[in-house]
């Protein structure tokens, strides 16, 4: 009989938070290190958790991000209960962005987030409703490339 | 993980006090208190000299070579950095400095910002031609900070510029030179670099970066620093070499390297807390738009390295007066100031000596995943049920440390003082009520609440 063995751990994200952000990715790196995962694959599940976090944190006001590591994959997944993504096939176009002037001058809002989730992630999933909020899920292989 | 790592930071324990303060400052969390005196975790350090730095008793010491050390050979070549210029005012020419270096003993010197001047283009040519990598690239000059990417940034290996340290490609240069002009062998030939940290020192003797160092060791410039101060003052006669441009030199203090790189898109980061932040950011692709960081251990650059002699700030002032004397006496295009300079004939280009950058795994807490699985979620409840207060008491820097170290069985939960109050409270509450249920027999003593005794045969002894 196998163990379906896996780790979970949950951190909030404080919206509009700005000197916070990047904590909570920060936070599962170490974990996924510490647990001894490859660092190219830690790299990408920061990257992920990081463009994730900072679209709760300019958009829906804060959020939860839940991470569950297998030995052979980890799933990340973001909630929150902000305003909703009205329409997310315009929303996973490059380049679109419906963030305001002062978060674009402050180097983000570039619309690459939901492409780039999408791009560092093995498997991704959205769901959102309007005035309900939007939950992200990313699954990553530990497959490693070479470093 | 068998493999032993030398380390160039040492810990003088009758010094130590085991006050904490390095222990705090580690960026590797790689120094314990245990039994009231610092421990070095060998795996851990990347030698940048952090704790040496902060200690208030100077318990914590770089291994230098020493002066004496040059007789053993026939020819000595000295390799003095940027630095080393900058323990002395500018009023004090280079010329003069080298002079006091000969007559120290050295028969040849070579400025090591020569050869931070032939690195510097092969930098920008690598800068250029670099397409669709992850950006930024980052300095490779810093064995520190090369160091601190392999323990905890491995996945930025890939950004680090391949191309030799200038100390190194310096020494390869001048021992070949010099055993084909004297027909010497190789090991009649000494080269010694001036170092102005540990961190160089270590790699000599356990190289990141190159395959096979032509260093023959490094003196530490405060080691040598009264002896060329006297040296300098019995001088006669100055020492003419082939000097590098303002641009080599500037190498010794933060931004020179961009400057000398020409890169104008870049950042001059310096300070092993500041460089972890920075590298922290990288990993999470925060600065892609970035095209260089120059990463220097120390805070101003190596100037402010903790093997040199002269305070930072004013090693810093010394160095830009130098730099403008010498900006006066050169063409104002950087290429062409740097290529008077760049005469040596054959300076060999990185790509044969330069050895890649492995990862040096130190985080994880088992080999079996499964197992570090279990250790990682024990670690969280030892963690939550700890004050938080990182007071530092316990020996490790952090709760979070100590969490880990009683999970690999290397601490106890007692080791917290806390906790150790806790137990102790409910040990003595224990034992109270021990005392209370002692059965009454014959005159024996009773104890009343206070644990006093209350019997009347006291004097019976």
């Amino acid at each position: 009989m196998t163990e379906a063995k896996s780790v979970k751990m949950s951190y909030d994200v404080a919206g509009g938070d700005f000197d916070r952000a990047g904590e909570a990715s920060a936070n599962i790196k170490r974990m996924l290190q510490k647990i001894g995962i490859p660092a190219d694959i830690v790299r990408r599940v920061a990257i992920g958790t990081y463009e994730a976090e900072m679209n709760v944190l300019i958009h829906a006001g804060g959020g939860t991000v839940n991470a569950e590591i297998f030995t052979d994959h980890t799933v990340i997944n973001i909630s929150d209960h902000g305003p909703g993504i009205p329409d997310i096939k315009l929303a996973m176009q490059e380049g679109w962005s419906t963030a305001p002037d002062y978060i674009r001058q402050m180097g983000f809002g570039a619309g690459m987030g939901l492409p780039n989730m999408m791009k560092c992630s093995d498997k991704f999933d959205i769901q959102s409703k309007i005035g309900e909020g939007t939950s992200i899920t990313m699954e990553f292989n530990h497959i490693s490339e070479d470093l | 993980m068998a493999e032993g790592y030398i380390h160039s930071v040492r810990f003088v324990r009758e010094k130590c006090r085991g006050c904490v303060t390095c222990v705090k400052a580690c960026p590797t969390d790689a120094i314990r208190v245990r039994n009231g005196k610092a421990e070095l975790i060998p795996a851990r350090c990347i030698d940048c000299g952090e704790c040496m730095q902060r200690c208030p008793y100077h318990a914590v010491e770089g291994v230098s070579d020493k002066l004496e050390q040059i007789k053993d050979y026939q020819y000595n070549i000295v390799l003095p950095p940027p630095s080393l210029y900058a323990q002395f005012p500018a009023e004090i020419s280079e010329d003069v400095i080298r002079g006091g270096l000969s007559h120290l003993g050295f028969d040849e010197i070579f400025d090591v910002a020569v050869a931070s001047e032939y690195i510097s283009l092969e930098i920008a040519d690598y800068i250029k031609n670099y397409n669709g990598g992850r950006k930024p690239l980052i300095s490779c000059t810093c064995p520190a900070v090369l160091r601190l990417i392999q323990v905890k940034f491995p996945e930025l290996i890939k950004q680090v510029v391949p191309v030799l340290p200038p100390v190194e490609a310096a020494a390869i240069y001048v021992k070949q030179e010099a055993m084909e002009r004297l027909g010497l062998d190789a090991s009649q030939i000494g080269v010694w670099f001036l170092a102005p940290c540990p961190s160089k020192d270590a790699n000599i003797r356990q190289s990141v970066d190159v395959v096979h160092t032509q260093l023959t060791g490094s003196i530490a410039i405060s080691e040598i620093y009264g002896k060329l101060m006297r040296s300098i003052g019995s001088v006669k006669e100055s020492k003419k070499i082939t000097a590098s441009s303002s641009y080599g030199m500037g190498w010794g203090s933060y931004g020179g390297e961009l400057a000398a790189i020409g890169v104008k898109n870049g950042l001059a980061v310096h300070g092993i807390e500041n460089v972890y932040d920075v590298l922290e950011q990288i990993s999470m692709n925060k600065m892609p738009d970035v095209d260089y960081v120059e990463c220097s251990a120390c805070s101003g650059g190596c100037i402010g390295g903790p093997l040199t002699a002269e305070n930072k700030f004013v090693a810093e002032k010394n160095l830009k007066l130098r730099l403008a004397k010498m900006r006066e006496h050169e063409p104002s295009d950087r290429l062409e100031a740097m290529a008077e300079s760049m005469t040596c004939e054959g300076f060999p280009k990185s790509g044969a000596y330069i050895k890649k950058l492995v990862p040096r795994p130190m985080m994880q807490l088992d080999d079996d995943i499964m197992e570090a699985m279990k250790k990682f979620e024990r670690m969280e409840e030892v963690l939550n049920s700890l004050p938080g207060l990182d007071c530092g008491a316990c020996g490790a820097p952090s709760c979070q440390c100590l969490a880990e170290d009683i999970v690999q069985g290397k601490a106890t939960e007692i080791d917290c003082i806390f906790k150790l109050r806790a137990s102790v409270k409910k040990l003595a509450q224990g034992m109270l009520e021990l005392a209370k249920q002692i059965p009454i027999s014959g005159g024996s003593m009773d104890l009343n609440d206070d644990g006093e005794e209350k019997d009347a045969d006291k004097g019976s002894n």
